[in-house]
């Protein structure tokens, strides 16, 4: 008798859940999120649930009558494998419609087999380097690419009678892309660059790398280092060892002058002009009432930075497609419906290149200044409607 | 001529600033035997005292040292007390490596708690600020101060360990525990005022150094292989011979970087490695060691 009142009850919890369960799966639609919340990056996976948080906040949990429920996952640092262990779980157990969010290129790289079998649209929120969206046509991205914000910067030097230039990059992948960039628009130009310099990610004394630009008689220098301790230091020794003192210009993308390094950075950070696709300071109806709504939910809009606008225009994305898709999972028709797509976010005009599948938006010129005694990327030029340059400039 | 010698002027100014974050380490770990892996977590916990004071409490820089130095000392002396105390002695390596790591995690958490995760900077006082020229080279004054408090660190510590009371007991001690109490020096008021010398002079160096190493909660963790290859090439208690380590690694690297800057790292870790080959006890055999 047992086994049948196991039975019995079995199907009843079984029809119960299947009552229960049917309508809220059809109405929630879920979100995975892969980003840095702890270890040394934690602050962009925090813009990233902050931004995301702003806009549920603005345009309401719903899309097209569907929940939208994010699904936060850790991960402290570039790490492919467990990026790819991470999507899986997300996809096979939590059941999310889209993935979202990815910081460094090789773990959004690393998911590229996974969404095209799912048949599941990647949203990515930061990832720089051009390659990633030729891997998988699931891939959007509503960030920037390396290319992107150096071509523009590099006509404008040419431009503005620039004519010696020495690189200095940390020397890993968006580094390297930088470099290439700078290189092929401002020899193409008439420009010269007179020493490239490939500077190790570990870095801490950056003193010698400035008796070589010093020697390589540049009159400015075209610098990208990942946003922290080590952008700090080389802008410090810019300004110490006399460079900044003798009219050596300082640019590059903006990077360098992300808002949260700012007040650390201090007077260093002054005169650098960078190109970039958001600052905070952006003049717009739109980015005021982004930023006031940030600092209304979470006290302060100091953090306010491009992963924050990559993470907004990213779920901006994220509920078009469930819009189009009604609800159902068809990662194709998905990434169809939001190809060529067009609106105004808090950085300014965006368009999702039909062919990249990457935001063509307009590029910045800034320079960092201190205005009512903070500092700010302060732009003081636009180049409208910027591709990324970089998309299959190899084959 | 002009690179050499610029090249010179750097590397010695970045050995210098070696020395000054890791000389404490030599201190607890030559002369008291403890593989202090929470070296950088103090010299961090002083950074952020520090900057608290100067940029909270709008102290002076002179202050906001003072202060950050001697924070920092009373509140590890309760941690000598409960925890190092168990551990000294060679016999307890592991159970050394496996608490002070414990520790550093702990601090680290801590910082980013209280603090959070972005860089934090102590601002400089205007002497200190600007550059200074030394014939067609400029270095900055920041760094020129920090290469004298590091020379007058040298002599201090030289004169405190050979030729006063205290660095007589202090060596007895080391030698010999057991005959050094048996002749009534009281070794664990001993042990407790060099650890307290070990971590005033990180809390120094973590200052100090901020400029070079910038304060955010994995300072901890990021910089101590750079504490250690200075000690382990100076030799464990030998203050000259951190000195001198730190001297010699800071300019093969800075030379390393500006003639082949690819190679990045490599000839920090290759010239580390040719001296330990050569001297596995490190330049100078220290007394402890």
């Amino acid at each position: 008798m047992p086994g049948t009142l196991r039975t019995a009850l079995l199907g009843a919890v079984f029809a119960t859940s299947l009552a229960g369960a049917g309508p809220v799966w059809a109405a929630t639609v879920k979100v995975g999120v892969i980003a840095p919340f702890s270890g040394p990056f934690a602050t962009v996976g925090q813009t990233f649930k902050q931004a995301i948080e702003v806009y549920q906040a603005q345009h309401g949990k719903t899309a097209a009558g569907h929940t939208v429920e994010f699904v936060y996952k850790d991960l402290d640092q570039a790490n492919p494998a467990q990026s790819k262990a991470l999507a899986q779980e997300l996809v096979v157990k939590e059941k999310v419609g889209y993935l979202a969010g990815f910081f460094f290129t090789p773990d959004a790289l690393a998911v590229a087999p996974l969404i095209d079998e799912a048949n599941i649209p990647c949203v990515i929120f930061n990832a720089a380097t051009s390659v990633i969206t030729e891997k998988s046509p699931r891939y959007v991205r509503t960030s920037f690419t390396l290319w992107q914000n150096t071509v523009p910067l590099a006509e404008h030097m040419a431009k503005q009678g620039v004519r010696k230039v020495a690189t200095a990059v940390s020397d890993y992948g968006p580094g390297i892309d930088g470099e290439t960039a700078f290189k092929a628009t401002f020899e193409k130009h008439g420009g010269k660059v007179v020493d490239s310099i490939r500077m190790p990610l570990k870095s801490t004394d950056f003193a010698p790398f400035m008796q070589r630009i010093k020697d390589s008689g540049a009159e400015a220098i075209y610098a990208f280092l990942p946003a922290g301790p080590t952008t700090l230091a080389f802008a410090k020794a810019f300004s110490d060892t006399g460079l900044k003192a003798a009219g050596v210009k300082f640019f590059g993308p903006g990077d360098i002058t992300q808002e949260p390094d700012l007040p650390a950075l201090g007077d260093a950070a002054l005169g650098i002009t960078t190109t970039f696709n958001y600052s905070q300071a952006h003049d717009s109806d739109l980015n005021r009432a982004f930023v006031a709504k940030h600092k209304e939910l979470f006290g302060s809009s100091d953090t306010v930075t491009f992963t924050s606008v990559g993470a907004y225009d990213g779920t901006h994305v994220i509920y078009k497609m469930i819009e189009a898709t009604g609800g159902s999972s068809d990662g194709a028709k998905a990434v169809a419906a939001v190809k060529g797509m067009a609106w105004e976010s808090p950085r300014g005009p965006l368009v999702i290149d039909p062919d990249s599948r990457h935001v063509t938006q307009t590029i910045y010129l800034r320079v960092t200044e201190r205005k009512d005694g903070r500092l700010q990327n302060s732009e003081v030029a636009a180049f409208a409607a910027q591709p990324d340059y970089g998309y299959k400039v190899g084959k | 001529m002009e690179t050499l010698f610029g090249i010179a002027v750097d590397g010695v100014a970045y050995g210098m600033i070696l020395f000054i974050i890791s000389v404490g380490l030599s201190v607890t770990l030559g002369l008291m035997r403890v593989v202090n892996l929470a070296h950088g977590a103090f010299a961090m916990v002083a950074g952020y005292v520090a900057s608290f004071a100067a940029q909270g409490l709008g102290l002076p820089y002179a202050a906001a040292l003072a202060g950050a130095v001697l924070l920092t000392v009373v509140a590890t002396l309760p941690l000598e007390r409960l925890l190092y105390r168990r551990i000294y002695g060679q016999a307890n390596e592991l159970a050394q490596v496996l608490l002070t790591i414990g520790l550093t995690f702990v601090i680290v958490a801590g910082i980013n708690y209280l603090f959070g995760p972005t860089l934090k900077r102590i601002p400089l006082p205007e002497p200190l600020q600007g550059t200074l020229a030394l014939g067609p080279k400029a270095i900055p004054t920041h760094r020129a101060f920090v290469i004298a408090v590091g020379v007058a660190t040298i002599l201090a510590l030289w004169w405190l360990l050979e030729r006063t009371d205290f660095g007589i007991r202090l060596r007895a001690a080391v030698d010999d525990p057991d005959m050094a109490a048996a002749l009534g020096i009281r070794t664990e008021r001993l042990y407790a005022a060099t650890f307290a010398l070990g971590t005033g002079l990180a809390a120094l160096g973590g200052v100090l150094g901020a400029e070079l190493l910038p304060l955010e909660p994995y300072y901890a963790i990021r910089y101590i292989v750079l504490f250690l290859a200075v000690v382990a090439v100076g030799g464990a208690g030998s203050i000259a011979g951190s000195a001198a380590a730190a001297l010699a690694l800071g300019v093969v690297d800075t030379a390393g970087k500006y003639l082949i800057p690819n190679f990045g790292e490599f000839f920090f870790y290759a010239t580390l490695i040719l001296i330990l080959f050569r001297w596995p006890h490190g330049f100078f055999r220290g007394r402890a060691a």
